[in-house]
């Protein structure tokens, strides 16, 4: 009797089993990273949100301010010109970094050839983008040292006086921007390299024959068919843009006078270093960061949910 | 083709063409020339000014020989070795299980988890610091590798969720439903008939993921702080804070951390190149 019911349960779970089978797998499967990634990646946002309304230095008692850090910001009562030049230095990093995606269709136009070695060729051109971001900001810091640094020396082949870059408080965001253009528009050459590899040979062809050459080409024929790859050039570019913390770090440490500070460094500067463990301040300013990019973030998804309606 | 192949040009132009190819590689690489340069060259040197004229002897060995044998370089990326590894085992694994679910069946959410990952993938790291922050010291895994091992696999499952889930859309599913009618049961589907044909997905990510978390810096600065836990990206800094003006020890050092994600890069090219450029061709 007892062994005919457990028989029938087991029947009865087998068949609950076949039957919701299709249901159930996809959770038991995303059950482990769904779970990893909200409580490293989803809860932490909103924490900092709550953060970002307290007082607090890490350790101690956390005292509820309301919006009094966005004040201390919006006023800059805590330290001056800090805030605005980290917004500001943002805006130059966003706008200037946006030139590695011509840049990189540049590098990739003249590469697209057949001659001899050219696959090393590319790869070597690439190269940049392998290397870690802080032997690219020692690397650089060194290329402007104003005593001996590369750029110096071939300024001085044409007379021109030397530079200390990453001194000057106008130049230095430049400078770092510079550096870090390198590896962006290696990043952005190989994805336009990719793009071309599948431009439709024929449309060329039927655009030559149509009188179509040099920029008219490019622009009329090339370019649209290299959408995807320039979509995906444009993701990673503001991306790293807003992410700028390892160049800026390793070259300068937000100076001369937090002249090059963007929000990203700004924020580390102020809840994890020497100047104190200001936690809510330092989460406020994460807060605005963060809602920049959720405007980007809310483009980039919604282009993503129209290409997949599309399909 | 376009631009019009340059076989097709005057030979003026092809040979100005490949004449100049070398001269803008050098152009575009001198800074980091400039370094590999440096790392050669002897410590008088740079005391007498001998910046970028030949080097008064050569050196390589001897520099390259003090940054393994009296730095802590080898602890350093020997901690590099033991974070990325795992993160790059631990967010394959992980992400091909969340791909192969959003890839494969239709449910109601699909779309929202997707996007959640996608979404995640982008934020601002500083939104995250002082929570994940104050989670590892919680865990008591703060300077441990464990615990930046932890974030990172959490972190990159996000890109990789990503990846794997559009290269699973491109298989052939009537595979799978053919594999269903035979009476297979789900996970043995994942395991013989998707997981196989993912290889090249899975390769690329990993040469992909190796090089994203060997160079990471902030989240290294963040969650570590000792030469015991520190990958080399941090432990360059307190090594060139060691060896200041030592030009030529600094760039050695600079030379041996960039280095394994280079050798990554050039011995699984076509799978690093396919990974970055999916996506860029419809």
């Amino acid at each position: 009797m007892s062994a005919a019911t457990s028989d029938a349960a087991a029947l009865d779970q087998k068949s609950w089993h076949a039957r919701n089978q299709i249901a159930v797998t996809p959770w038991l499967f995303l059950a482990p990273g769904v779970l990893f990634f909200l409580v490293y990646v989803i809860f932490p946002i909103f924490q900092s949100f709550n953060i970002s309304l307290y007082e607090w230095d890490g350790l101690g008692q956390a005292d509820y301010v309301g919006l009094r850090n966005y004040e201390d910001l919006y006023w800059e009562f805590v330290d001056r010109d800090a805030f605005y030049t980290a917004l500001w230095n943002n805006l130059i990093w966003l706008v200037m970094y946006l030139l590695a995606i011509p840049a990189g269709l540049f590098i990739a136009l003249f590469l697209n050839q057949n001659v001899w070695g050219i696959r090393l060729y590319k790869s070597l051109f690439f190269f940049p983008f392998v290397i870690s971001q802080v032997v690219v900001g020692l690397v650089f810091t060194w290329f402007y040292d104003p005593t001996f640094g590369l750029l110096n020396t071939m300024l001085g082949w044409v007379g021109l006086g030397p530079v200390n870059v990453l001194g000057d408080e106008r130049l230095v965001t430049y400078g770092i921007i510079l550096a870090g253009l390198w590896p962006q528009t290696a990043y952005c050459m190989i994805l336009y390299l990719t793009g071309l590899n599948a431009v439709d040979p024929e449309q060329v062809e039927a655009g030559r024959l149509d009188g179509a050459r040099g920029w008219r080409m490019l622009w009329y024929v090339v370019i649209p068919q290299l959408r995807p790859a320039t979509f995906i050039a444009f993701v990673v570019t503001i991306i790293g843009a807003l992410r700028s913390f390892d160049l800026i770090s390793i070259m300068t440490q937000g100076g001369p006078f937090g002249s090059s500070r963007v929000l990203a460094f700004y924020m580390f500067e102020v809840a994890l270093s020497e100047y104190g463990f200001r936690m809510g301040y330092g989460a406020a300013i994460a807060v605005v960061l963060f809602l920049i990019m959720l405007c980007f973030i809310a483009y980039f998804l919604f282009s993503m949910w129209r290409q997949e309606r599309g399909r | 083709m376009f631009p019009r192949p340059i076989e097709t040009a005057a030979p003026a132009a092809q040979a100005a063409y490949k004449t100049f190819l070398p001269l803008a590689l050098i152009l575009w690489l001198a800074p980091l020339l400039a370094v590999a340069v440096f790392s050669i060259k002897p410590d008088a040197d740079f005391t007498t000014g001998n910046y970028w004229g030949w080097p008064s002897s050569f050196e390589g060995a001897a520099n390259y020989g003090k940054v393994f044998l009296e730095s802590d370089m080898p602890r350093y990326l020997l901690n590099s070795v033991l974070i990325t590894v795992p993160t790059v085992l631990g967010a394959v694994a992980l992400s091909c299980m969340t791909g192969f679910a959003l890839g494969v069946y239709r449910f109601r959410g699909n779309l929202w988890i997707f996007f959640m990952f996608v979404a995640g993938n982008f934020v601002p790291f500083q939104i995250l610091m002082v929570p994940v922050r104050d989670l590892t010291l919680d865990l008591g895994l703060y300077n441990t590798k464990l615990g930046l091992v932890l974030f990172h696999i959490a972190f990159q499952t996000g890109f990789c969720t990503l990846f794997m889930r559009n290269f699973i859309r491109q298989l052939p599913f009537p595979l799978i439903e053919a594999a269903r009618v035979e009476g297979v049961a789900e996970w043995r589907i994942f395991w013989f008939v998707v997981l196989p044909l993912m290889k090249p997905a899975i390769a690329a990510l990993s040469v992909l993921i190796f090089t994203f978390i060997w160079n990471d810096y902030f989240w290294a600065v963040v969650l570590t702080q000792g030469v015991e836990s520190q990958p080399v990206t941090a432990g360059i800094t307190s090594f060139n804070a060691q060896y200041r003006a030592a030009y030529h020890l600094m760039s050695a050092g600079s030379i041996v951390a960039a280095l394994p994600p280079v050798a990554m890069f050039f011995l699984m090219q076509r799978h690093f190149i396919a990974g970055l450029t999916l996506g860029a061709v419809k």
